[in-house]
């Protein structure tokens, strides 16, 4: 069957057709498809899947290692930056090693669309010694979530399958399997002892992984997707992985003859590497979209005499999203002819939507900090970070998930009044939670503004963990019942919510203030739905 | 055949259901594509734009490239400029004039509309009047921008037609031949 996709869509559908029984997510763009993609193929077909929004990114990996203990697959799903959030299960899923098999997804964002760093995840993979897949292109990405899943439970290891936002988010005709495999029975691991990682029992398995490295290196040299073409002029040779062998291949010139290693499976294939140096390399260019990881790595693979180009070296923009113009000027060809750029285009940034109550929240939160002489409020990932930005101006610092509530603790430590933080609700729940607690043990003088729309906003709309039991998560951890307290953002609701926000701050211990009013794109979805029903 | 596309608007406007259409009437003919998308976070009011690539032949890069565009099709006039330097020196504009002022910078319309003009290949419509006029609600404009479209497409009219009907399908029969008759409208107003 042949399907136009999105890149997103073509890991999922694989993974569907590949026996999968459960995946694992928080929404984080360009990885969100993923998984809304499987939930309305389960709630479609009635898939057995296992495909409920997790709280983050941490609790999803956990989740997925249980399923694959029990001998199923499972995928865990997740932007580049919720590697980091799930470090620590993720390193060490690698020393336990895995009974069913489990794919984790990292959807890289270079040049930032939306997104506060560009790291690249196919460090990670090396950093915890197990191999990882690159696509290409959709038809790939399809294709390797059976092939990975096949991978991951010969070689007993998680496997990470790195895309980027080009490839999350471009469609193309992918051609799938007629029927899906069937899912694994239940089995429990050969070996219990393996997830069990006391020293004793880890350095074991710690030995074992690094005694396999040369089979996922062999893994590598034999794959079918990597793949190296000697040129009729070998001298000059181009490494280029994913989808940067798009770019090469968009401009490249047959006439140009250079020796080409595509690499879409890590470990880098060593044999193949040192089979374009045999054929005469003198010069290699690295084309990789991301960070220059395999140009580092291959400076310690080939001998020093050969020169080798890439992001480093300036052949191509150190930072950023490849192009194909960018790769095109690597190659040393001529820009094609164009156009001036308009002088007279101006910006357009994005911007919270007419009627949203976070605008409303942040109207209140402006007119009380203005009373104050310094006030501090620390911001958080989501729709309402744009609060930074034209024409509120409000908030004073924005780092990852959760971090506007121990900052806020931070700097009420350092002597800080007021100090406040502003947090979505899903935020909230995904890191925000554990800070809370922080706050409460220390009495520590913070308001926290829960900014609660009832769902992951800025990604589309997704469920949000604690929608409904706010107040009581918040008392549950500690904080007095009568400073926690909600507020309805809007126009009318003003007075009322300068003077909460008023007596909060004033309270010398912690606060919490939740605005509490439904997305406008969530509410006008469900009256498009409920009009439909009559 | 070879056509690379970029496909800009505000956030919001509906710039992915021309692209959706097209690559409905694409696929029926056989023809290769791959579509860029931009999600998230920029589309909360700011500029959006897609890259949609149909060739006979497979196609590698999922972006085009700087002069490579044969056409841009735009449902708002400054955000059709924003892409000029990717379009081929013959390539077509193909836009609304009715500008999305959700910005206070927002340059005198005059002079968006003059730089439009500027380009000798060029289709400026007002795309929701045209709608109005089919008898289809403001929903239907990015319809009449397609249509508007179609001749420097590639793709034979009555295939997008049918491309049109085979995407609002699931959505009945009131609603498909609304939006035919917004994509005649802007068809018929191309070819005039």
């Amino acid at each position: 069957m042949k399907h136009l996709l999105l890149g997103d869509e073509a890991i999922a559908q694989g993974a569907i057709d590949a026996g999968l029984s459960g995946v694992y997510a928080y929404p984080g763009t360009p990885s969100t498809e993923i998984t809304e993609y499987i939930q309305l193929a389960v709630s479609r077909q009635s898939l057995a899947i296992s495909c409920r929004w997790a709280t983050n990114e941490k609790t999803a990996l956990e989740a997925a290692l249980g399923m694959s203990y029990m001998g199923k697959r499972a995928i865990v799903c997740m932007k580049h930056v919720g590697m980091n959030v799930c470090a620590d299960a993720f390193m060490n899923a690698a020393i336990t090693g895995v009974n069913g098999g489990l794919i984790v997804i990292a959807a890289d964002d270079p040049s930032m669309h939306s997104s506060q760093n560009e790291q690249d995840s196919r460090f990670y993979a090396k950093f915890a010694m197990i191999p990882c897949l690159e696509p290409s292109n959709q038809q790939e990405a399809y294709d390797m979530m059976a092939y990975g899943f096949e991978l991951s439970e010969r070689l007993k290891t998680p496997v990470l399958l790195r895309v980027t936002t080009r490839m999350a988010h471009s469609r193309a005709v992918v051609q799938t399997v007629e029927a899906p495999k069937a899912q694994n029975t239940m089995s429990m691991p050969k070996d219990v002892n393996h997830f069990i990682l006391l020293p004793a029992f880890a350095k074991r398995n710690y030995a074992e992984l690094v005694a396999a490295q040369p089979t996922f290196v062999a893994e590598s040299n034999t794959a079918g997707y990597n793949c190296y073409v000697k040129g009729a002029k070998p001298q000059k040779a181009i490494l280029t992985t994913g989808i940067a062998y798009n770019y090469l291949m968009e401009n490249y010139d047959p006439a140009m003859g250079c020796s080409i290693l595509k690499v879409t499976q890590y470990p880098l294939p060593t044999a193949l590497v040192d089979q374009m140096v045999q054929d005469g390399a003198k010069e290699i260019l690295v084309i990789e979209e991301g960070q220059p990881v395999v140009e580092e790595l291959i400076r310690g693979m080939v001998p020093s005499e050969i020169v080798i180009k890439g992001r480093l070296m300036g052949d191509l923009p150190r930072m950023g999203e490849l192009t194909p113009d960018s790769v095109r000027a690597a190659l040393g060809m001529e820009a094609l002819p164009t156009r001036e750029k308009e002088a007279i285009v101006v910006g357009r940034p994005p911007a919270l939507c007419q009627g949203c109550g976070h605008r409303d929240m942040y109207a209140a939160l402006n007119e009380v900090a203005r009373e104050y002489a310094a006030p501090r409020i620390f911001g958080d990932i989501g729709c309402y970070t744009l609060g930074a930005l034209s024409p509120f101006h409000a908030i004073h610092a924005c780092v990852e998930m959760g971090a506007s509530v121990t900052m806020a603790k931070g700097a009420a430590d350092a002597g800080q009044h007021p100090a406040i933080a502003v947090i979505g609700d899903s935020t909230f729940t995904h890191s925000g939670m554990t800070g809370l607690l922080d706050c409460v043990n220390a009495n520590a003088n913070v308001v926290v503004l829960i900014s609660d729309n009832l769902t992951t906003g800025m990604t589309g709309g997704q469920d949000s963990a604690g929608t409904g039991r706010l107040e009581q998560i918040c008392c549950g951890l500690g904080v007095a019942p009568e400073h926690v307290r909600v507020v309805v953002p809007l126009p009318k609701n003003m007075e009322e919510i300068k003077n909460v926000l008023r007596e909060e701050i004033d309270y010398n211990g912690t606060s919490v203030v939740i605005a509490r009013r439904e997305c406008i794109q969530t509410l006008k979805r469900h009256l498009k739905s409920q009009k439909a029903k009559g | 055949m070879k056509k690379d596309i970029i496909l800009a608007g505000v956030g919001g406007q509906g710039i992915l259901s021309i692209a959706t259409v097209i690559g409905e009437a694409a696929l029926q003919e056989g023809l290769y594509l791959k579509q860029a998308e931009i999600h998230g976070m920029s589309q909360r009011g700011g500029d959006v734009q897609s890259n949609l690539r149909l060739s006979s032949e497979p196609i590698m890069s999922d972006l085009i490239a700087k002069g490579g565009a044969d056409l841009i099709i735009s449902l708002e006039p400054m955000e059709a400029l924003r892409y000029t330097e990717y379009l081929k020196p013959d390539g077509w504009i193909v836009s609304s004039c009715v500008p999305f002022l959700n910005i206070p910078n927002y340059p005198e319309l005059e002079d968006v509309l003059a730089r439009i003009r500027a380009h000798k290949n060029h289709v400026l419509l007002d795309v929701e009047a045209l709608a109005k006029e089919a008898g289809a609600p403001a929903q239907a404009a990015n319809m009449v921008l397609l249509g508007a479209a179609i001749p420097m497409l590639g793709i034979d009219h009555d295939k997008m037609i049918a491309g049109v009907a085979r995407v609002f399908a699931r959505k009945g029969e009131t609603i498909v031949n609304t939006n035919i008759a917004a994509v005649e409208k802007g068809y018929a107003f191309s070819v005039r």
